[in-house]
């Protein structure tokens, strides 16, 4: 497997000192770890914004608030809009050293904030929109969102004798705002730390509009062990059921390239909600995967 | 690693001690998260190489690594197990709580 980035970043020499703490998530939670290591790099001047999710539900457990940075709750819909409001108050109060961070779930960037997200990366405001993606509305109790991949189980999507799941592939993201022609656009895991902090650190030296998508896996939602988080992460990326990519001076570029990939029953069999998949789900998605990446190889250079 | 300058948590005695209103200052922490936790995560440092997976890794963020050993704040470990699940030394061991290692 090729090396993930470049080694810039050392865990050393980073911050001791946490931005978001004593949070009400699940145990495990993989958002948590997202959100906790782009604060991390992005610093003590970021101006934050939550929609209606995971995170602002369990950071903001009334009266207790959890960060140690400015923090705007919005609507659900509203997390592109108001970035680019604060980006817009914070230009014509003149500071120029601070970040505004907009960290939304994939239910709030893929369904119902996309409109706003689409204009924010329009006129390119000078905002960092950080999606974590747990691949449905966990916050209200794993509904389906656009988000989720094909044949998983939620409440509003079942799978037993008469039903299988989700029908329809997952929403890419990534390709929709590249399409946008921002500045920097990419994809990363929680379970590839170095890589991850490095684009969040890359898009803080960017100017305009940024967008990172980050996989979050989600104990609760998925139906796994609590500290399998992180190895579920590096699994879905193995088995190439996620991608690490970034898109930037027009350009896309895949992080990492597997030369083979782990089957996709490593990743999908432990979870409780592809349980119900038999041996012809795993090729079919297998089939879906392959054609998925040759579609990539072929537009990106890796 | 707890924040320095975070607010100690204690139940309110008086009202005036809650934050209250739609805008309310950052970092108030009343409730602990300990009493989550089934297993909690004990370091043992002669195995522990400082490879800090087990800092970046946690959701937490109560292992700290200022001090010479790692430490934990068990105040707000939830006990998920994340740590001890991916120190690749095999450092970190669950125990029951209630338990001694």
């Amino acid at each position: 497997m090729a090396e993930v980035g470049i080694m810039a970043i050392d865990f050393k020499n980073l911050s001791d000192r946490e931005l978001m703490y004593g949070q009400k998530t699940c145990p495990g939670c993989g958002a948590t770890v997202a959100i906790r290591l782009a604060l991390k790099i992005l610093g003590e001047r970021t101006f934050l914004c939550i929609p209606a999710c995971c995170a602002a539900a369990t950071t903001n457990a009334y009266p207790q608030t959890s960060f140690f940075v400015n923090n705007v709750v919005t609507a659900f819909p509203a997390t592109g809009s108001t970035i680019a409001g604060m980006a817009a108050a914070a230009e014509a109060q003149g500071l120029e050293d601070v970040t505004i961070l907009g960290v939304a779930g994939d239910g709030g960037t893929a369904d119902i904030g996309l409109q706003a997200l689409s204009g924010a990366c329009e006129r390119n405001d000078n905002v960092i929109y950080l999606c974590y993606d747990n691949e449905a509305y966990m916050n209200t109790g794993i509904q389906r969102s656009s988000s989720t991949p094909w044949g998983a189980w939620t409440t509003t999507s079942p799978a037993g004798e008469g039903a299988r799941g989700v029908v329809k592939s997952r929403k890419n993201l990534f390709d929709i705002i590249a399409a946008h022609r921002v500045p920097y656009c990419a994809t990363a895991s929680v379970a590839y730390p170095r890589d991850f902090m490095e684009k969040i650190a890359k898009a803080k030296a960017i100017k305009g509009a940024r967008f990172i998508h980050v996989q979050a896996p989600c104990p609760t939602g998925w139906g796994y062990p609590t500290e399998k988080t992180i190895e579920y992460g590096r699994l879905a990326v193995g088995s190439g059921l996620w991608y690490l990519a970034e898109y930037e001076n027009g350009e896309m570029k895949l992080n990492m390239t597997p030369k083979t990939f782990k089957p996709v029953e490593s990743y999908l069999r432990g979870q409780r909600r592809f349980q119900h998949m038999k041996e012809d789900d795993y090729r079919l998605i297998e089939k879906q995967r392959d054609r998925e990446w040759a579609l990539l190889r072929e537009r990106m250079k890796s | 690693m707890k924040p320095r300058w975070i607010k100690d948590f204690h139940y309110p005695s008086r009202p005036e001690e809650l934050a209250f209103g739609a805008c309310t200052e950052a970092g108030v922490l009343i409730t602990p998260n300990s009493g989550w936790r089934v297993f909690r995560p004990v370091i043992d440092h002669s195995r522990c190489v400082r490879c800090l997976l087990c800092w970046t890794y946690c959701p937490d963020g109560v292992i700290g690594k200022e001090e010479k050993e790692l430490t934990i704040d068990y105040d707000y470990c939830k006990g998920c197990g994340i740590c001890a699940h991916e120190c690749p030394k095999r450092a970190i061991s669950m125990v029951k709580e209630g338990k001694r290692p």
